[in-house]
């Protein structure tokens, strides 16, 4: 097929076959990161920054390894080292990094909208690694690629997403990517971690965890954020873990096998069973693998290279 | 660039269409001014007038424009806008009657810089009718020499911004401000409820991942303000409204008998939070854009006269501030230059308001808010005149926007009506 995006902003508006086509391609990128020597030359030449502007370890070391297994140039701009702190706004560090020749910008940031923003400043490629409260769609991606490799086909699968929705990235990134595939999803939470007309998503929703468990096949399990107890949105850790939390008890209560993901970091005893998360019906460390997969296609998609199918359509 | 303004005290507006906001009526006419006092609006002058005539067939002509909520960002910010660039701004939308709030830098809460403001302005043709802050810095705390401050030239009251958040300090500002018979304006927002809010609170603000101003945040300070208002007896004018509820709760108020008016911007009545999808921060003011029954709300509070005024909120906003990440934009958008041609393209043309009805928010509603001697075709007095070709189609380039800045959501719009003149203060402005 023609892929013919420029940049990955988010999983909003992404047709089906495009979501196939990065999973596809995702599952070759993966056969090439269990060979002898995980490397490939697909990027050879290619100049990618990692523009962190807020802290990230595990996707920054995500989208580095994927990049280094594709032979691009690399280089990390986090904020502790930048001008940022000298008041430089983000279009002139972005046109600055440009004028040093960059293909492709991975970006992370703490503003909804930084990366569509930036796309309309510079003439590079623009990856999304995250951007406020919008989207992470490297990170819907691999819990696609994930669930695809369990269950095939994914239009007839229910998952609910528990936890913090209204703040959360990886949620929105959730619900249009599977969506796009057909699959059902609900959400679960306390009523003040459930966004305003969070029903305009067609989205099934959940204020008691025994009946999302009930309904669905799949749990994303979210990280809940400490720091949000302050503003009043939840009263306490243990009253989330009685209300919320998911444990073998409750799993065995619906009688039926459930799979779990969960984006990372895992407070355990939070908003998940520590035995639980290391079970079996977890797939938390599958996910982080395919993280590296995913990030290789979509480097590779979206750098603007041909794509290898369509050179040999054209032979 | 704009043209020069002539001191004209005599001069004769040749087979104009008069149009009466007051009275809703219109008819043809030349128009009379001599000595800067209006003479004639019913009759063919004699021939040999002796003093400036401007040929205005086939134009509107009608009392000058009052926009009674601006930022001219001066004392601070002059390199945003100064009086002398906002006031060419207010001419090239129409304008002859600016009332700028008070947040700037120092705010306006001593008679010193009401005066300065009016010496800025000392010269030109358009009036600025300063609006002083209600407490001192705008700090919600001391109160400010409301006396001292209406003798220098202040029309009305408002920490604009900064809503007066407590209901004590709200009540003692109606009381005090009624001994002047002047309006506290309030900008109604709990903001312990918009917070760090950027847009409306949505479906689109939801699937943005853009922290949200719910509406309630607005209203709860609307009902507020209404029944403080309704206790002391005080004028209570509300700022920008912006949703559906809070003209709800005016239409009630005035039908009790409060003492409560308001005003709408174009942007709130012309744009939903819909436009927010783009993240560009020209859609972005404060009160946000919110959703499509509220502009209906808005539009219905037109007709039916609970919104009282058409104002803009002009926000000039220096354009580094403004190419930033939708978040870290400053909250508003430039409105004196496409705010009579929103007017017309967007109420006038599909008849929502006759055009009576639409200027009559833009001229005698405001001056009677004020307390100023503008807004009407009165022989005798003093003249204020707006001229415009009602059918001129043009196009928004903010690349030609007098004003200093460009922040402006309407680029590239379509719209219709051109000013062709000014009167006010003895001075004609032709475009």
């Amino acid at each position: 097929m023609q892929f013919s995006r420029k940049h990955l902003l988010g999983l909003e508006g992404f047709s089906k076959e495009e979501i196939l086509y990065i999973l596809d391609t995702a599952k070759s990128f993966k056969e090439v990161l269990s060979r002898p020597i995980p490397k490939v030359p697909t990027l050879r030449g290619k100049t990618i920054v990692n523009l962190f502007f807020e802290a990230s370890t595990r996707t920054r070391i995500s989208f580095e390894l994927a990049e280094k297994r594709l032979s691009a140039d690399s280089v990390n701009f986090a904020v502790s080292t930048s001008s940022v702190k000298k008041g430089e706004t983000l279009r002139d560090t972005a046109r600055n990094i440009e004028a040093m020749k960059i293909d492709m910008v991975v970006m992370r940031h703490s503003a909804a909208g930084a990366p569509h923003f930036l796309s309309e400043c510079v003439d590079a490629h623009i990856i999304n690694a995250g951007d406020g409260q919008h989207e992470h769609p490297t990170q819907g991606l691999l819990d696609l690629m994930t669930l695809q490799e369990k269950f095939d086909d994914l239009s007839r699968l229910k998952v609910v997403v528990i936890g913090d929705i209204a703040h959360s990235r990886v949620a929105r990134s959730n619900i249009y990517g599977l969506q796009a595939l057909g699959a059902k999803v609900g959400l679960c939470g306390p009523s003040t971690f459930i966004p305003y007309q969070a029903n305009h998503w067609g989205v099934e929703i959940f204020y008691k965890i025994e009946e999302a468990i009930e309904w669905a096949d799949v749990l994303n399990v979210l990280r809940i954020q400490l720091e949000r107890q302050q503003g009043g949105m939840f009263s306490t850790t243990r009253e989330y873990f009685n209300l919320f939390g998911i444990t073998r008890r409750r799993i065995a209560a619906a009688g039926k096998d459930i799979t779990i993901l969960h984006p990372g970091p895992i407070n355990r005893g939070v908003e998940i069973e520590s035995e639980l998360a290391d079970s079996d019906c977890a797939l938390i460390l599958q996910q982080v693998t395919n993280g590296v997969a995913i990030r290789m296609a979509v480097l590779y998609l979206f750098s603007g290279l041909p794509s290898a199918n369509d050179s040999e359509s054209e032979t | 660039m704009i043209n020069p303004v002539k001191k004209a005290p005599r001069v004769l507006f040749k087979q104009a269409t008069v149009v009466d906001p007051e009275s809703g009526k219109e008819w043809r006419s030349d128009v009379v001014v001599e000595e800067g006092v209006l003479k004639g609006t019913e009759q063919v002058a004699a021939g040999g007038f002796d003093g400036e005539v401007v040929d205005t067939t086939g134009m509107i002509l009608c009392p000058g424009l009052i926009d009674m909520h601006v930022h001219l960002r001066e004392p601070g910010r002059e390199d945003e806008e100064t009086v002398r660039s906002g006031c060419q701004a207010a001419m090239a939308g129409g304008f002859v009657s600016v009332c700028p709030m008070p947040n700037t830098d120092p705010a306006v809460d001593n008679a010193e810089i009401v005066t300065y403001l009016k010496k800025q302005a000392q010269d030109l043709l358009v009036d600025v009718f300063p609006i002083a802050a209600v407490t001192l810095g705008r700090l919600g705390e001391s109160l400010t020499e409301m006396g001292d401050l209406v003798k220098a030239g202040a029309v009305a009251f408002s920490d604009d911004g900064d809503p007066v958040a407590t209901a004590d300090r709200m009540r003692r500002a109606l009381e005090y401000a009624s001994m002047f018979d002047v309006a506290i304006i309030n900008h109604c927002e709990d903001k312990s409820l918009s917070k760090q809010g950027v847009m409306n609170e949505s479906a689109v603000s939801t699937s943005l991942g853009l922290p949200g101003i719910p509406g309630i945040s607005e209203d709860v300070m609307v009902a507020r303000d209404i029944q403080i208002a309704e206790f002391t007896g005080g004028r209570l004018h509300i700022a920008h409204i912006s949703t559906a509820n809070s003209v709800a709760l005016v239409r009630e108020a005035k039908k009790r008998g409060v003492r409560v008016t308001c005003e709408v911007m174009p942007h709130h009545f012309v744009l939903t939070d819909e436009a927010v999808r783009s993240y560009d921060s020209n859609f972005k003011m404060n009160p946000p854009l919110r959703t499509a029954a509220d502009v209906e709300a808005m539009l219905v509070g037109l007709q039916d006269g609970t919104i009282d005024v058409i104002a803009t909120d002009h926000a000039p906003h220096a354009i580094e501030e403004k190419q930033v990440e939708f978040d870290a934009a400053p909250f508003g958008i430039v409105g004196l230059e496409t705010a009579l041609g929103l007017v017309l393209k967007h109420l006038v043309e599909p008849g929502v308001l006759s055009l009576p009805q639409a200027l009559a928010k833009m001229t005698h509603a405001p001056a009677d808010i004020l307390n100023v001697q503008r807004g009407r075709l009165k022989v005798g007095a003093e003249a204020s005149i707006t001229i415009f070709d009602p059918d001129a189609e043009w196009c928004v380039d903010k690349k030609n926007f007098v004003s200093k800045s460009k922040n402006t959501p309407f680029d590239g719009w379509e719209l219709k009506g051109r000013v062709k003149a000014l009167y006010n203060r003895e001075r004609l402005w032709t475009a």
